[in-house]
């Protein structure tokens, strides 16, 4: 396969395993946030935004002594046969987690603008809480939810810092877009640079372009 | 219908909620400022809100009581609300929003049977009886203030329920809309016999709906009997209510 085309599927591929990771996580504890008051509710979304304000890098250097060898979690992966750091794996790893932020607060806001007078009244209707989640909360947050996960793919989809530090670049195992145009740009190959650029600027804006076009059709009771 | 509310307490920041009143009739009023507490009580017997101490008994059924931990929940409640602005599902058609409740419910008596001499409680006869035949397959974005509040009304009807709490379903309404769908409340009190809590700031609806008013002022009951009882007799209520409605609008 054309080395190319191989880069921007495997990148493709990983974005999209990595939001598929999140995804469950993100959306629950966005509904929390959203919808619930909890101790150390600002802790928890502090953490999360972390990842948006930090150097990418030095979340990338956490990442690699979590899951290295030595590594609290990288010593139990081990034992169990999981070699995370340097492989595709740690790719989708640090993609989700650069990820998360995006995902968790659109999540949050989408589920902030569904009127919580609209699951009240479900409820008088004799709907319980995951009837009323399933039935009018989630279809009413959907376009907000989507909207975040198409962001949250875009971000994983660019990811390089926390990529470089966890996974390195190792050629056919580990290399995505943006680890290939950095590489490419090392060697002095514009042209190869380039082609690697504009495929990663078509994507994300298409990515962009989606989750605006989600925002805009969101179905939510007019104010009137 | 017997309405028992016996040490309710209910606090937050800025407001709180005291009352211990027991009353009974066909059709309750509610009646106070913006701020006396109608909706929050609304809310207290719909189960949207836990008081923080007291208890409500609907009939013989407690509904909640702080002192054994009692609570059932909403949806369990049997208990009907028509929020103000109706608070249709937008994302539904109206049929879908009729039969999003329709699951008959036991009650928490065990009774099911429409009362006697009522009209039993269909999708066939609400959607005849509210007149929304027409409405059926149309989405709920597409509806007039009007047809907005006879769904409402049909889809809280369809549930079943053994109270239904209105809380102001007119007031977004103009004048001729209030007139089309004020007698609908008539006909579910009367022709469907369910009960109902009805929350208004205009003293004549109570003289055409309710057998008993209860006037709130800042989470306290301030007066409580039939509509002629408090507006004819004592009619300073209507007056001062009215008048601090004008002056919060200046």
């Amino acid at each position: 396969m054309d080395a190319t085309l191989y880069i921007t599927l495997f990148s493709l591929g990983v974005a999209a395993l990595g939001t598929l990771l999140i995804l469950p996580g993100g959306v629950a504890l966005g509904w929390l946030l959203a919808r619930r008051r909890w101790y150390g509710k600002a802790l928890v979304e502090t953490l999360v935004a972390l990842p948006l304000v930090m150097p990418p890098v030095a979340t990338g250097l956490i990442l690699l002594k979590l899951l290295g060898r030595r590594g609290p979690l990288g010593e139990f992966l081990e034992a169990v046969g999981w070699d995370i750091v340097f492989t595709w794996k740690a790719v989708v790893i640090a993609a989700a987690v650069m990820a998360i932020p995006l995902l968790v607060r659109n999540a949050r806001v989408a589920f902030e603008e569904v009127p919580e007078r609209l699951e009240q009244v479900a409820r008088t209707l004799g709907a319980g809480p995951w009837r009323v989640f399933f039935t009018i909360t989630l279809p009413l947050a959907s376009r907000g939810l989507c909207a975040g996960g198409v962001l949250a793919f875009a971000r994983a989809l660019g990811e390089f810092g926390a990529t470089a530090m966890v996974a390195g670049f190792v050629p056919g195992e580990t290399v995505t877009l943006s680890l290939g145009i950095y590489h490419q740009v090392q060697l002095g190959r514009d042209t190869e640079a380039f082609l690697l650029l504009g495929i990663s600027a078509s994507l994300a804006f298409g990515a962009v372009i989606l989750s605006e076009l989600l925002l805009r059709k969101r179905r939510l009771p007019r104010n009137d | 219908m017997k309405l028992k509310l016996s040490s309710l307490r209910w606090h937050a920041s800025a407001f709180s909620l005291e009352l211990s009143i027991e009353t009974e009739g066909r059709a309750i009023g509610l009646f106070g400022n913006s701020g006396a507490g109608k909706t929050t009580l609304i809310e207290l017997i719909a189960g949207l809100r836990r008081p923080d101490a007291g208890s409500i008994s609907l009939d013989q059924i407690v509904l909640c009581d702080t002192a054994d931990g009692r609570y059932i929940p909403p949806e369990l409640r049997c208990v009907g609300y028509v929020p103000q602005d109706g608070a249709l599902f937008p994302h539904l058609t109206v049929h879908a929003n009729l039969v999003y409740g329709v699951r008959r419910r036991s009650r928490l008596d065990g009774t099911e049977d429409t009362p006697d001499g009522k009209i039993p409680i269909t999708l066939e006869s609400i959607i005849e009886r509210l007149d929304i035949a027409a409405l059926l397959q149309r989405q709920v974005t597409h509806l007039s203030g009007g047809e907005r509040q006879r769904v409402t009304l049909a889809r809280a009807l369809l549930a079943s329920p053994r109270l239904l709490l209105l809380d102001e379903p007119l007031s977004s309404l103009d004048a001729d809309h209030k007139a089309a769908v004020f007698p609908l409340l008539q006909r579910i009190r009367d022709e469907f016999g369910v009960p109902l809590v009805y929350v208004s700031h205009a003293p004549e609806d109570f003289f055409a709906l309710c057998d008993q008013v209860m006037v709130l002022s800042e989470g306290r009951c301030q007066a409580a009997g039939a509509p002629a009882e408090i507006f004819s007799a004592r009619p300073s209520i209507g007056y001062q209510l009215a008048a601090n409605r004008s002056n919060a609008r200046v």
